[in-house]
């Protein structure tokens, strides 16, 4: 009885711990820069094709160095993704900020945009964005030196963008008729691509009786808690750290006072996408990858977030533990022997022992939770909280 | 002001040019087939190429353009090159409903090839019996169904389920059985017959779980699996699309070996190995009616055009292979009627029609269903199957199926008038 009480607890974090380490990102982005950022899960899904993408980079040098890829892959995650993050930030988050209904549709743009990209990107289709993106920056770059670029700028932007475009796709379209087939297949297609455990994670360790802890499941436990202190001591103990959660408390004072504000919330978002792209990685030692992979995590990593309490990362770590834990002690019926002496429960508990029913009763708490305390967990608490 | 207002300006312009670009990039090529002249055939293609079941139904496409690309460079049907129009059903099924009227209505089809799921199969056909129009069908399924508008090109459970669960029976006497599926008609109803298969035969069935299709959280049912069966057992699995992914992964992390724990799959051919990971796979079944390995000259054809129009680096796989001949048995019943355009006689024409298949000998029964081999494969190193049993010769097909209580001693026939879908044998 309590061996199986004891491993059921223990899957329970293990499925919490995937979630809190998928919040994390959001956490952070959503919790402390207030931007709701719907591309959050394909973010993930870019740190999953990382992941892929090294995994295969690596399987020429045979073993013990293939072992190994999965270090590289969750660095490569991460900046990969945090790169993406700034371009996002830089290009369409930045202009939208105080504005939460269009950040969401935007961001949500992004994240279809993101979809389609890569079930279609292929060696045409990247050389035609290069070549597209070369030729109209470099020309708005050029053209911005003249003094009078403020007065040309409208009719520059009007006769760049189709000339540009139109040279853009004339070079691939020459280049997907010559060489065909090598050129215009998909990088990776609408399907999903196979991302394998390296030979050490896979299998587990027995612990009680005929229970087994997948080693990937410890893995991605370590690396959360690993995540989550040096988020910790980031956030806590460096000079940018301080900054952020300054701005985060109050922008006009803080940038009053000399903090580059602009340059804070580039970090902070690049820092969010990033940790999105180490979930990202985590997540496809688990589950599938494919085109559709964020879209199974985005609504989760919300709720952990909204339950736990917005801006606070401790909160964070509590709902993801509590809802994963839920999750698990509901639907694989780990808590109807307990009240087997109460047949009406056990029979209640029965019922909604399946993945399906599960979800149905853990967002039935939460509604009510919510119903209780509105603000979480942890709710903020101090004057900046109204502002 | 007039800065800020740049800036937004540029937003704009450069998403337009880029999302141009992107569309630009994402079409290569739509106009692949056939001449835009009059002297065509139009079927349509339906299939997912989004979504859950793309990573299933898009390799499907493949198989039927490639079939269509064959009987075009031969000549045609009855003299027209065939066009086909490609439709994407978005993994949605009352999106495959409205694409299939606006394939019947706005383009003119003779006949549309498509759908995977039963979910997506079962809201197309009341749009194909109301509009008295044609539907080929290339997966195996569930059974319980013998429409007048449908031709199932795919296994019926009878020519996939039911032989496969005899041979565990053979194979691994007296072990439990667990049924594992998502949570839609196919799994459901395959499971109801397992279920009285099992009775009849008598096996013993200790659980049976459902997986929301497309979700990952598989841990409570493999707790649940190692619960009910301690000392190992079978797991026979009708889960589809994503959900396999996470299912095989975790249930070796949990050390749920095929040693212990051998599972038999329905869904899970040549494409899903390679999507999934063979290390995860290895030694687990799966029964078919097609294999890659068949080892019979039609296949090795079937194979070689395929990677030669695709890359050396694809596999073919059963539901292409259905895929590939239903073409092949529309153009055979097109050219028997003289007409593509006169539905009643194709229908009347296709029953009886006979075509040398990858997977052997098949021939079209009055039911619509067609008569085809059934084989049990293991997974292998290479992502490839090794074939461990296979019947002697084509197995008739039954479409109501003779284990469940309801539709037992009933038989469909649509060569007779007078019997129809449903009749009393």
């Amino acid at each position: 009885m309590l061996t199986s009480l004891f491993n059921s607890f223990f899957d329970g974090i293990s499925i919490g711990s995937v979630l809190l380490l998928s919040a994390l990102g959001l956490a952070v982005v959503f919790g402390l820069m207030g931007v709701i950022n719907m591309a959050h899960g394909e973010l993930m899904m870019l740190g999953a094709y990382t992941t892929f993408v090294v995994q295969n980079a690596f399987k020429p040098l045979g073993q013990p160095w293939f072992g190994a890829y999965i270090f590289v892959a969750l660095i490569a995650a991460f900046l990969v993704t945090a790169l993406l993050g700034l371009v996002l930030e830089k290009g369409v988050i930045r202009h939208l900020y105080g504005r939460p209904l269009e950040t969401l549709l935007a961001t949500w743009g992004v994240s279809l945009i993101l979809q389609q990209f890569v079930r279609s990107v292929s060696w045409v289709m990247m050389l035609g964005l290069v070549v597209f993106c070369g030729f109209f920056f470099g020309a708005m770059t050029l053209l911005s030196r003249r003094s009078h670029f403020q007065r040309i700028r409208g009719w520059a932007i009007t006769m760049l963008l189709p000339l540009s475009a139109g040279i853009a796709w004339a070079a691939s379209s020459t280049l997907g008729q010559k060489y065909q087939l090598a050129v215009t297949k998909p990088w990776f297609g609408a399907q999903n691509v196979d991302v394998t455990a390296p030979g050490w994670l896979r299998g587990g360790i027995r612990l009680l009786g005929a229970y087994q802890m997948p080693y990937v499941r410890l893995f991605i436990l370590s690396l959360t808690i690993i995540c989550i202190l040096g988020m910790y001591v980031f956030l806590q103990r460096s000079v940018w750290g301080l900054r952020i959660r300054a701005v985060t408390q109050n922008r006009s004072m803080s940038a009053c006072l000399g903090i580059p504000t602009q340059r804070v919330d580039a970090l902070t978002f690049a820092l969010g996408s990033g940790l999105a792209g180490i979930a990202g990685c985590a997540v496809s030692l688990l589950g599938s990858v494919g085109p559709n992979t964020g879209q199974n995590y985005i609504v989760d990593t919300f709720m952990v977030v909204v339950v736990g309490g917005v801006g606070k990362l401790v909160g964070s770590i509590a709902a993801a533990m509590a809802i994963g834990i839920a999750n698990y002690l509901i639907g694989a019926n780990a808590l109807s022997p307990l009240v087997a002496w109460f047949p009406p429960l056990a029979n209640l508990l029965e019922f909604f022992a399946n993945s399906s029913m599960a979800k149905v009763l853990v967002f039935a708490l939460i509604v009510t939770f919510l119903q209780f305390r509105p603000a979480g967990m942890f709710p903020q608490k101090g004057r900046t909280v109204d502002a | 002001m007039a800065r800020g207002f740049g800036r937004r300006e540029f937003l704009i312009m450069g998403s337009v040019a880029s999302g141009s670009v992107l569309l630009k990039a994402c079409t290569p090529g739509s106009q692949d087939s056939g001449s835009p002249s009059g002297d065509t055939i139009k079927v349509g293609i339906l299939h997912s190429l989004s979504g859950t079941m793309a990573i299933s139904e898009k390799s499907v496409v493949d198989a039927e353009k490639l079939a269509i690309k064959e009987i075009n460079e031969s000549g045609g049907v009855l003299g027209k090159q065939i066009e086909a129009v490609v439709e994407d059903g978005q993994s949605d099924w009352d999106k495959f409903s409205e694409k299939a009227k606006k394939l019947i209505d706005q383009d003119k089809v003779v006949t549309v090839f498509g759908c995977w799921t039963s979910a997506s199969r079962k809201a197309v056909k009341p749009v194909f019996e109301s509009k008295d129009h044609m539907l080929w069908y290339p997966v195996q399924y569930e059974g319980q169904e013998c429409s007048k508008n449908i031709f199932y090109t795919g296994a019926a459970p009878n020519q996939q389920i039911e032989p496969s669960v005899d041979w565990l029976l053979e194979e691994y006497k007296g072990k439990p059985f667990f049924l594992v599926g998502s949570d839609y008609v196919f799994p459901r109803t395959a499971n109801t017959i397992i279920k009285a298969q099992l009775e009849a035969k008598g096996g013993k069935v200790v659980g049976e779980e459902y997986i929301q299709l497309g979700s990952t959280d598989v841990t409570p049912v493999i707790s649940k699996i190692q619960a009910a069966l301690p000392e190992g057992g079978v797991i026979y699995n009708s889960l589809n699309g994503d959900t396999n992914v996470a299912f095989f992964k975790q249930l070796q992390g949990k050390g749920l070996g095929p040693d212990k724990y051998p599972s038999m799959s329905v869904s899970i051919a040549e494409e899903e190995v390679k999507a999934i990971g063979v290390e995860y796979l290895k030694d687990h079944y799966a029964a078919w009616n097609y294999f890659q390995t068949v080892d019979s000259p039609e296949s090795t054809k079937f194979v070689e055009a395929f990677k030669k129009e695709y890359g050396d680096d694809r596999v073919v796989n059963d539901p292409m292979e259905a895929a590939y001949i239903m073409v092949y048995l529309w153009k055979q019943a097109v050219e028997q009627a003289g007409t593509a355009d006169d539905l009643e006689k194709v229908r009347a024409a296709a029953i009886g029609q006979e075509f040398a298949a990858p997977n052997g000998p098949v021939k079209v029964a009055g039911n619509h269903h067609i008569s085809k081999t059934v084989r049990i494969g293991k997974i292998r190193e290479d992502g490839l199957f090794e074939i461990v049993n296979s019947t002697d010769g084509p197995v008739e097909p039954i479409a109501w199926n003779q284990f469940v209580k309801e539709t037992k001693g009933y038989a469909c026939d649509w060569s007779d008038p007078g019997k129809g879908e449903k009749y009393k044998k």
